[in-house]
């Protein structure tokens, strides 16, 4: 990116001046390696959202941010229902409420070493992935209802877990304010053989092993102890909800200039939040969030049921979980006044800091605990929201692509990087070994650099790092 | 640049962050449109893995040239995802704001296929469907992947 553009505020933090139809700045944070190294699209797309109606204080983007469609991917934007502001399909994308989940084993990872490729193999055949995997689950239209309406809290109710996950889960395990009328039926018959499956792409899950603690007070209250195994699930609302982002945007691109709003970019498309269509979205959007914590909670159970036979010995208690491509009502405080916002955060994770009344009672004295995944050969990180916090309590949500998939493509074969894993002590299963190949650690940015970018500016703290050594990719 | 050589026209596929652009270019705009279409496949798998074996209709209409060709891709991701199917020839007729088109391909095998990445959306980022100064269409638009 070209810097010139930019008026650096401190070490991690650039101020785009409003220009031209910029309603507000827009506020990157980021150290100098990784704003030099983003793509000039990036302020080009930051420069967009702050053009949008109703947007309140800035248009942020994370440490991580990439070019993405309409809303950069590491944007964060909030907008006033009260003041004509919007909600945007573009601003949500089409994995909706696509996140992360982290259980503690308790279990030394030294002890899953001498098993790796055996567990590997049992959590492979357990859990679907990949492009075609159906699960065994296959909803009727009244089920499908329901678990629309309740996201996490109905798939407990049907066995896929306990209660206890559920304190443990953004908004207890359920998006309220879902409308599954306003989803489309193309939207359902996606999802019908979905739920619970991984997708592809960046979706995975892995066993990674506590590589090192930041602050052993916090690791500790969070369950984190240094070389125990934990798992990580990464995956999103499937074809439900890629489908009501591609129903969505098109209406509301067709629909813009009925609003009075004029798209810099057709993919920011969006409508105000106080109009039926604004309103509809919601529902949906709402609805695919349900079915994303429903995917993640069933997933659970897959891992659970799966390792309950090789690992018997793993508690795989539920320590929190997180989304981090969604549109949220919360309040927050502006120049001293409370407001309630529609904040968007696209390829961006809710950093809530201590004390915060949403978190559930066992971590409100820490802070919300943010996910940073990393990739097959690179290690995640447990991050806790800041006192303080910036961008609406946001914080970064993974490395970020650093090469395209083409070039990732052409740069390695996705045989040799299975073997180059396997060689560090990483096993990998995953049905395509070009996706591997396109997958590849070197197609990431240094996710290292993205977290202590994000902890030096205020967004989130770091407690623990976490090193790969099983991944299952879709 | 990835390239095919079909009998009209050619696709190829350009660089987006995260994800995959898809561009079809012929010498008619629906000769683009096919193309296009072979490009999304081609990010999936190699085409000449999936064998032209069933066909599926496809029908759409749009107020636009780019707002049609999404709907296409669109289409074809869904039919993809419902039927678990792969397509790799396309045929596609234009009749003003509407379309008709037909694909052939068959049921995904994840041992042969290899998919790759899973289509989730045709988006209107580096949308455009025009006429080039020599002739050919071309069609494009960025696919989140």
């Amino acid at each position: 990116m070209d810097i010139a553009r930019l008026k650096q505020v401190s070490d991690t933090e650039w101020r785009l001046e409003p220009t031209g139809a910029m309603r507000v700045p827009g506020i990157l944070y980021a150290d100098r390696a990784l704003i030099e190294a983003m793509d000039d699209k990036v302020a080009e797309q930051v420069a967009n959202v702050a053009a949008l109606p109703g947007i309140v204080a800035a248009s942020y983007a994370m440490p991580d941010a990439h070019w993405g469609y309409g809303f950069p991917i590491g944007g964060v934007a909030a907008f006033d229902a009260e003041a004509g502001g919007i909600v945007s399909a573009g601003g949500v994308g089409f994995d909706i409420s696509c996140g992360v989940r982290l259980l503690l084993t308790g279990v030394p990872a030294k002890t899953i070493e001498p098993i790796r490729d055996h567990v590997a193999e049992v959590l492979y055949a357990s859990v679907p992935a990949g492009v075609g995997s159906t699960s065994s689950i296959a909803l009727t239209d009244s089920q499908m209802t329901d678990m629309l309406t309740g996201g996490a809290r109905w798939a407990v109710r049907q066995g896929y877990g306990s209660g206890a996950d559920l304190k443990r889960i953004e908004e207890n395990g359920c998006a309220e304010g879902a409308r599954p009328d306003a989803v489309s039926v193309h939207a359902k018959a996606r999802q019908r053989r979905e739920l619970g499956t991984l997708g592809s792409g960046n979706h995975y899950l892995e066993i990674q092993e506590v590589g090192a603690v930041y602050d052993d007070a916090a690791a500790s209250a969070l369950g984190l102890r240094l070389g125990d195994a934990v798992i990580s699930i990464h995956c999103g609302s499937r074809g439900l909800g890629h489908q009501i982002g591609t129903d969505y945007l098109r209406e509301m691109a067709i629909a813009a200039p009925d609003y009075g709003i004029s798209l810099p970019d057709l993919e920011l498309a969006c409508a105000p939040i106080k109009s039926p269509l604004g309103e509809r979205y919601l529902g949906a959007m709402r609805a695919a969030a349900n079915c994303a914590l429903a995917n993640r909670q069933i997933l659970t159970h897959f891992v659970r049921s799966a390792l309950s036979v090789v690992l018997p010995e793993a508690k795989l208690d539920l320590l929190f979980d997180v989304s981090h491509n969604l549109c949220r009502e919360e309040t927050h405080t502006v120049d001293g006044k409370r407001r309630r916002l529609f904040v968007h955060r696209k390829g961006a994770t809710r950093a809530f800091g201590p004390g915060h009344p949403d978190l559930p009672a066992a971590l409100r004295p820490l802070g919300q605990p943010v996910f940073i995944g990393g990739s097959m050969g690179t290690a995640s990180h447990v991050m806790l929201g800041a006192t303080g916090g910036h961008a609406f309590a946001s914080a970064c949500h993974g490395a970020g692509r650093g090469m395209s998939r083409h070039q990732a493509a052409r740069r390695w074969h996705g045989r040799r990087i299975v073997n180059e894993l396997a060689a560090r002590g990483i096993v990998v299963r995953s049905p395509s070994l070009r996706g591997v190949a396109e997958e590849a650690p070197g197609a990431y940015k240094d996710v290292d650099a993205v977290v202590e970018a994000a902890e030096r500016a205020g967004l989130a703290r770091r407690i623990a790092r976490l090193e790969p050594r099983v991944c299952i990719k879709g | 640049m990835t390239t095919g050589s079909p009998a009209a026209g050619e696709w190829s596929h350009f660089r987006h962050g995260a994800d995959v652009g898809v561009r079809g270019k012929g010498p008619t705009k629906a000769a683009a449109f096919e193309q296009a279409a072979r490009a999304l496949f081609a990010a999936v798998t190699p085409l000449d893995r999936i064998a032209p074996r069933a066909v599926v209709e496809i029908a759409c209409e749009a107020p636009n040239d780019g707002l049609l060709l999404v709907d296409w891709l669109n289409a074809l991701i869904y039919r993809m995802a419902v039927d678990r199917m792969l397509f790799s020839r396309f045929e596609v007729a234009l009749g003003g704001a509407r379309l008709s088109g037909r694909a052939w391909g068959e049921p995904v095998d994840p041992a042969r296929h290899e998919p790759a990445v899973e289509p989730k959306g045709a988006t209107y980022t580096a949308l455009s469907v025009r006429r080039e100064a020599g002739g050919d269409w071309v069609a494009e638009c960025v696919v989140d992947v």
